[in-house]
Parts: C-alpha cells; structure tokens; sequence
C-alpha cells in the first residue's frame, strides 16, 4: 500500500505550450555533443582523441577522480571535435553520427545472481553510473559510498516538464530492472513517488517502496519528498536518479547496449505545435525543434525546465540529464511604467495591482525578463509560502551567501540542492540568484568538509 | 506605439549605456528604472520571473497611505478652525459635509502638510541618491515608504529645517551606514521621529503642538488648545471626544495617526494584497489588548486610588488604545517594516505581541511620551533578531535530533555487524 504525502506550500505555474501527447521521430542530428558543464565538479581525462572511431555506448572520457567511471558516447560515429575553454578545460565532445549506428554490446547482467559489486561494475563500464546524482552536493554518485537509500521522483509537477507517465508507458520491464538492480546498492529502500491518481508506470514495479505525493510544485522535485519520507542528516547520503535515466540503465541491463535514446518534451509559448520527440541524449536541438514551428524570432532555448533549466541556443544540444526542451520569448525589452501599473499577464503571489489571483487556472506566456532589477533581500515570509521542505529558506541563503559552514550545515545545506530554491527563486522580489548561491555554499562545503 | 515614444525609450536606452560604468549611472538608472522596467533578462536559474518587483511592493504600501495623507489635509484645517472656535466661545459639532470636507481645511492642511512631505523626499532621496553615486549601487527603493511615512508621524508645526535635520540623521545613520535598504537594524521613519523627539522635545509633545497655530498663538490672548486625549488622559483632564471621533480620526494627533478608520482599511489592503504581515499585526492589536485588559483590572481591583496620576489612563478602556495616538498607525505601516522586523512566521508573532505590549504599557506608565508605540518598535527592533535566533534555534535542534538518533541506529547495526562478524569467526 502506497504511503500518502500531501504537500500544501508551493506554487503551479500554468505557462501556455504544454507538450501535446503525440511522440514524432525526430530528424537524425548530423553531430551529437557531450556538454561537460551537464556534470558539475567533474574533472573529464579523456580516453579518445579528435578523429578517433566510436561506437555507440563506447567510452569518451572517465572521471579523473575515478577511473573505472567513463561516459559514453550516444552514438555511434568520429569524435570531429574537443571544445575547450580556459586553461585548456575540456567544454564538451563533438561526435559526427554515422549514417548506420553501430552499438558495443557489453554482456547482459543476470540480476538474480549479480551482486552489489557487480551491478556497481556493470553500471560504471557501460556509461550508465552518471545517472546517478547524489546528495548532499547535487554530484555524481560516488561509487565507493552506501547511501542510506535511492529515491525516484516520478511525479513531475515543474511547469511545461514532460509528463513520464505517457513517455515512459511500456517501459515497465526496464524500469524494474533498473530499480531492482539499484535495490542492491543500497542497504535502505528505493523509495518510488508517484503522482496521486495518475496513471504511473511505476504503480505495479515490485521491490521498491512507493509513495502516493499530491499539491501543487514543488511536490515532485525529488528533494521536497526526500525531506518529507526520510530527511538528510549530515554524513549521510542519499542518491537519486531521474526516471527516464532509469529507462536506460534498464536497457543496458537487459540487453547489455547502452542506448541513448530518450523521448523529449517540446513546450513552451514559443512552439508552435509543442508536442513529444524521440531523440538521443546530445542530440542537436534545432532537428526537432523547427518541426514544431517556432513563434517568433527572439526567444530562448531552455535545456530542461523554464526553472531549472539551462539557457541553450537551437543550434545547442540536448543535455545528458533533460527530457524536456522549453522555448521562451525573451523579454528583452523596457515597460513603460511597469512597477506601477496593474498587471494582468503575468503570473505573481502577491495582490499588488497583480491580478494572477483572480483566475487560478488561466495560462500564462511569460518572458525571460526580470520584471524589475537586482535587489537586498527586504520582504519576509514569501519564500516560506511556497517553500514545503522543514527548511528556513531566507536564513540559509544568508548563510551561504557570507559563507558561514557553520550556520549552512546546521539550517540544513545537506538536505538541498539548488533545484529546490528554483520556486524561491521564481517568486523572489528581490531578484536574488537563489540558486546559484547555493550552489556556490555547497562547493564551499564541499571543499571545506567533503 | 508611436514612433515618438519608441524614439523615447531608444533615446533612453542609449544614454543607459553611454552611462555605464560611469560614477552618475546609479543616479540615471534611478530615474529611468521610474518610467521602463529595466530590459533585463535572466541569466541564472530560474529563466521566468513573478510580476513583482521592489518597487510595486513599496508603491503598494504609498498606495494603502493615500487615503490617511487626504485625510490628514482636511483634519488639519478642521482641527485648526475648531480650536480657534473654541477659543472663542463656540464649539463646533462635527458635520461631515457642513464642517470637516471643506475646501477651507483642506487648503489649510494642504498648504500645511504638503511642505513636510517634500522636505522629506528631498532631503532623504537627495541623500539615496548621493550614497548610490558615491557606492556605486542601485538608488533602492526603500525611502519610498520613509519618505511617505515621516510627515504623517510628525506634529503638523514642526519646523521645516528641523525636519530636514532629522531626516538626514534617520537616513545616514539609521539607514546608509548599515549598508542601505534591506539592512537596516532600526526602522527608519521611526529613527527620523526619535531624533525629532529627543533633539526638539517642546515641539514634539506637549498640549500645544498638535493644533496647527497653537504654538504660535501660545501666550496671545488668541490662544488656542493643541491637546490630544493621551494628553488630557495624563492629567487626568477630561476630554470631549465621542468614540466615532476617535474611530473616524476627528481628534487632534500627528498628521496622519488619527484616522483609526482609514487606517484599518489601508491595513486590510495591505493583508489583502499580501504585502504586510497580517501575523504582526493581529498579534500588535492582541498584545495591546492585553496590555489594556490588565491595567482595566488593576482599576477594577481598586489597586489604584482615583487619585493617582496614572488613574485616568489605566481605566481607559483597553479597546479604545487602539482609537487613540498612534497606535494603530504604527501597527499597521510601522512594525510590519519586514526588514527591522522579525523574519520568521513564528518570530512575528511574539515580535507583534511585544509591540502591543509595550506601547500601551509606555503610554500609562509614562506620560511624557503618550506616543509609546514608536519606542516600542524600536526597542522590538533591536530584539527580532534576538527572536528570530530562538526561533531558527528551534528548528536547529529539531536537526540535531534527527541526526543524534540516527546515529544511535546507525551504532546499533554497526554494532550487530560486529557482532556477525565476529559470530563467523
């Protein structure tokens, strides 16, 4: 029997261009890159050089923390193309797609007999570990820790998101797999949670710990459910991994092919048709997102969520870790008189001559602008509105931002990461870069503690 | 749009950008942030942002001050001519239409108050803008409020030059020293009022200040009376005010306290449009409350003589606090200041309480400062930081725990490993 969570704090936010549930193939993408940037505190030692032949799932680099943990390259193909920035920092790999894909076969793994140390093997050579994020630090998963359990958040509720109960029907035999393989690397449970109500693949897996969430965002980021099913203490660890990353791990595990084939959301006010595509992980953003037709000239590209997300261009790549690609308009441009007068197109929580209060349902098309300038924090108490997690949100952004490890362990640093300060960050009055200072306080606690 | 006006914006825009890095950029940007929301777009984190910025939250509690500002106009005048009827022997009746919404007292007040608001904006936004010069920061947009505030918690004669002088005080070392807008310990409009108080104290308190004239007239065979209730009630003087005057802010009083009516709706509009706390300001009016309640008691008890010089104000009933000085006024537009108040949802409450507490305790037990409510923000000032500590505490612990009991588990299975393994062996 699936456990109940309600969360009350939080917000929805209703943008127009929610993606229509109709999957098309996507055009094949002539060159597929690995963006590095997809994997925060990495240091990459590459394995192959520039012209090198690849096949699809053979490795392109390996973690120089790590050895035995390498990255895969989606397709099949010629490494045309090592980007790097400062200090001869690799940026990310180019790869020229071969008309026919060519996959490495690696032995499938015998789940019944296979271990934890085989399964941790078997996910690290085939390219498939990196899935796994951890926490406290939002990194990859080490290895070599036990976390004290592994959650799935499969209920998405972050605006435009693609919806994994319809990209992910029929992969039942996958996501047990990959669930059942992951229940061995942890001693604790693998808690599942599903939207409630919802029609989710997950509702009959076996082996895993499943929990019913319902309220509005952010109830389906995976960090509101961890602080609400079993909460972070320092020195603990807890991995998570995405839904549709689950897919392919499962994959790998049944058939031994590590397959970077993924279906994509394409949404957001800018589309002209926003519907689903079947695509791979680095794939060229610009060979489906045309097919939808595009809206206007000045809009932004946006890997993953308008909230989370990561600003692209539509000649950008698909990221390692996003199902969902969202178009925006820019809102490059002045209001006149727009601190004062009465807004009716935009979404706000207060009542300030905003009147977003007075249809809860209707959709919005908004930009990228600001809607006002960069500012010390002043009000008080709207964080905590839409902030669920038994968290003081404005008290530790303070400590982060002057750096007090001290205050930043003790209110709680361990338990987020900084996509459970998007929504924060989204109803900020002050602008504030939520987000980003707290990644910057937990690479400092990260380099200070570890 | 009209050519003309995208010439405007264009014309602006460049002279945005010639500007930058430049010492008057700040001051530029102040201004043309007024007329265009900057074309600013996102670049980290969260791509989309709310409607609401700094400024439509400040413009929004000027908005909930309007009414008292007009209102001040008319009360003013009226609160003159009907001294001066007094004076002479006839005492007015209040009528609404007949005698208060004239255009006689609204000139006089106008003509009157509007000089304080200007000094105000000008001196303190002169002072903004010259620290967002000399620091290269933003002009923020905290002295909208201050500004709007400081001329409606003042005597309506109080000097001009003295009311620069405060305000140049309040901003400098209430406000810039601290770093400017959002860091701030004390309320700033009520820093302006406690220098005023305690630099000028005879224009500040007193029975003849409140009346405009009366200063003036003082000592003339014209004169007139200038005092509150709270004064009268301190002398245990009668005063000739019925409740609807106290409630609708017929009385004498600062500029823009009287009004307890017009208060209370600006307050609901700020509840409403979720700008101020609703949590300090429920609990501001409980805490008054109780605070009254007691002192009722003490007079029901018969603890007190008629005789003493607190008598009057501790049988004043408790409820009418709230009708009279400014009280109320301060509840609603002061210590809901979010910056010099509590932050936390828990802290607010007992912040709010204390405020209510205090202020009516200060105006029994000392008479000579009948506005208790200013002191008493104050004072909570220097304490929310306090509270909110012990309230963030609360949920440090609550951590604490959480982590100590894990461990324990976490020895305990490490301990029956042990124990396995050395069964094996």
């Amino acid at each position: 029997m699936p456990t109940e969570i309600r969360i009350k704090k939080g917000l929805n936010i209703n943008l127009i261009g929610a993606a229509e549930p109709t999957t098309s193939k996507a055009v094949p993408s002539n060159v597929y890159s690995l963006n590095l940037l997809d994997f925060h505190g990495l240091t990459p030692k590459l394995i192959v050089r520039e012209g090198a032949e690849v096949k699809a799932g053979e490795a392109l680099f390996y973690n120089k923390d790590y050895r035995p943990m390498v990255f895969a390259s989606p397709v099949s193909g010629e490494v045309v193309e090592i980007q790097r920035g400062p200090r001869r920092r690799i940026l990310s790999l180019r790869i020229l797609a071969d008309k026919e894909q060519k996959p490495l076969a690696h032995q499938p793994l015998d789940l019944k007999k296979a271990d934890a140390a085989a399964v941790r093997e078997f996910l690290l050579k085939t390219g498939c570990w990196p899935f796994l994020k951890q926490r406290p630090y939002d990194l990859i998963a080490d290895p070599d820790s036990r976390p004290k359990a592994i959650f799935v958040s499969a209920c998405i509720t972050a605006p435009l998101a693609a919806d994994i109960n319809y990209t992910l029907k029929g992969k039942e035999k996958e996501l047990q797999a990959a669930l059942s393989a992951l229940a061995k690397l942890t001693p604790g449970k693998v808690h599942v949670s599903i939207g409630a109500g919802a029609d989710s693949p997950f509702a009959g897996l076996q082996g895993i710990e499943l929990h019913r969430i319902s309220g509005p965002h952010p109830a389906g980021l995976v960090g509101t459910q961890i602080n609400h099913i079993d909460p972070i203490n320092k020195g603990e660890r807890v991995w998570t991994v995405s839904p549709q990353d689950l897919v392919i791990i499962g994959e790998a595990l049944l058939t031994g092919i590590y397959n970077a084939e993924r279906v994509v959301a394409l949404a957001g006010g800018s589309i002209k048709n926003p519907k689903y595509y079947t695509t791979r992980i680095g794939a060229e953003i610009s060979t489906f997102l045309y097919a939808s037709g595009v809206n206007e000239k000045n809009f932004r590209v946006i890997n993953g969520d308008v909230l989370t997300g990561r600003k692209t261009r539509p000649d950008g790549y698909l990221g390692f870790y996003n199902n969902t690609v969202t178009a925006i308009p820019e809102g490059d441009d002045y209001e006149f008189f727009g601190w004062t007068k009465p807004v009716f197109n935009k979404i706000s929580t207060t009542r300030a001559l905003t009147f977003s209060w007075l249809h809860p349902n209707k959709k919005y098309n908004l930009n990228t602008n600001t809607n006002g300038e960069h500012r010390a924090f002043v009000v008080t108490g709207q964080y905590e509105q839409v902030f669920p997690l038994d968290i003081y949100p404005l008290q530790l952004l303070k400590a982060c931002m002057v750096g007090d490890l001290d205050e930043m362990e003790q209110l709680g640093l361990y338990e987020v990461i900084p996509e459970d300060f998007s929504l924060t960050e989204f109803v900020c009055i002050s602008k504030q870069p939520h987000q980003e200072i707290i990644r910057k306080g937990l690479d400092l606690l990260h380099s200070e503690i570890g | 749009m009209s050519d003309k006006r995208l010439t405007f914006k264009k014309r602006l825009h460049i002279i945005k950008h010639g500007l930058r890095g430049k010492k008057l950029a700040p001051a530029f940007s102040a201004l043309h942030t007024f007329l265009f929301t900057p074309d600013e777009t996102t670049h980290s984190g969260a791509h989309v942002r709310v409607a609401d910025d700094l400024k439509r939250t400040m413009n929004t509690v000027i908005l909930a001050l309007i009414p008292v500002l007009i209102f001040s106009f008319f009360n003013t005048g009226y609160q003159h001519f009907a001294a001066l009827d007094a004076a002479a022997g006839t005492p007015r009746q209040l009528d609404l239409m007949g005698n208060f919404l004239t255009w006689e007292n609204f000139w006089l007040g106008f003509t009157q108050v509007l000089p304080l608001v200007i000094v105000s904006y000008a001196i303190g936004l002169g002072i903004e803008f010259l620290f967002a010069v000399i620091k290269g920061h933003e002009v923020e947009e905290g002295y909208l409020v201050t500004g709007m505030l400081v001329p409606l918690i003042i005597p309506v004669d109080t000097p001009l030059w003295m009311l620069a002088v405060a305000v140049a005080f309040g901003v400098v070392i209430g406000k810039e020293v601290f770093g400017g807008t959002g860091m701030n310990i004390l309320n700033p409009a009520l820093t302006i009022r406690a220098f005023l108080f305690f630099a000028y104290p005879t224009w500040m308190s007193g029975d003849k200040v409140w009346v405009h004239d009366a200063v003036r007239l003082a000592g003339t065979p014209d004169a007139i009376s200038g005092e509150t209730i709270l004064g009268a009630l301190a002398q245990n003087a009668p005063y000739h005010y019925s409740i609807s005057d106290m409630f609708f802010g017929f009385i004498p009083g600062s500029v823009g306290e009287t009004s307890t009516f017009l208060i209370l709706l600006g307050g609901l509009f700020l509840v409403f449009s979720r700008i101020a706390s609703w949590r300090i300001m429920l609990s501001s009016v409980i805490g008054a409350l109780v605070m009254g309640l007691v002192f009722n008691g003490i007079v029901d008890q018969g603890w007190i003589a008629e005789g003493s010089r607190f008598y009057s104000l501790m049988s004043f009933p408790f409820w009418e606090h709230l009708l009279v000085g400014g009280l109320a006024f301060g509840i609603v537009y002061m210590a809901t200041d979010p910056v010099t108040g509590s932050q936390t949802n828990r802290g607010k409450w007992i912040y709010g309480f204390l405020i209510g507490f205090i202020s009516v305790m200060i105006r029994v037990f000392n008479p000579a400062y009948p506005e208790g409510v200013f002191l008493a923000i104050l004072l909570m000032n220097v304490f929310a930081p306090t509270i909110d500590h012990y309230v963030v505490r609360g949920n440090i612990k609550k951590r604490l725990k959480r982590l100590t009991s894990a461990t324990i588990l976490a020895g305990e299975a490490g301990g029956k490993a042990e124990q396995l393994k050395a069964e094996t062996v």
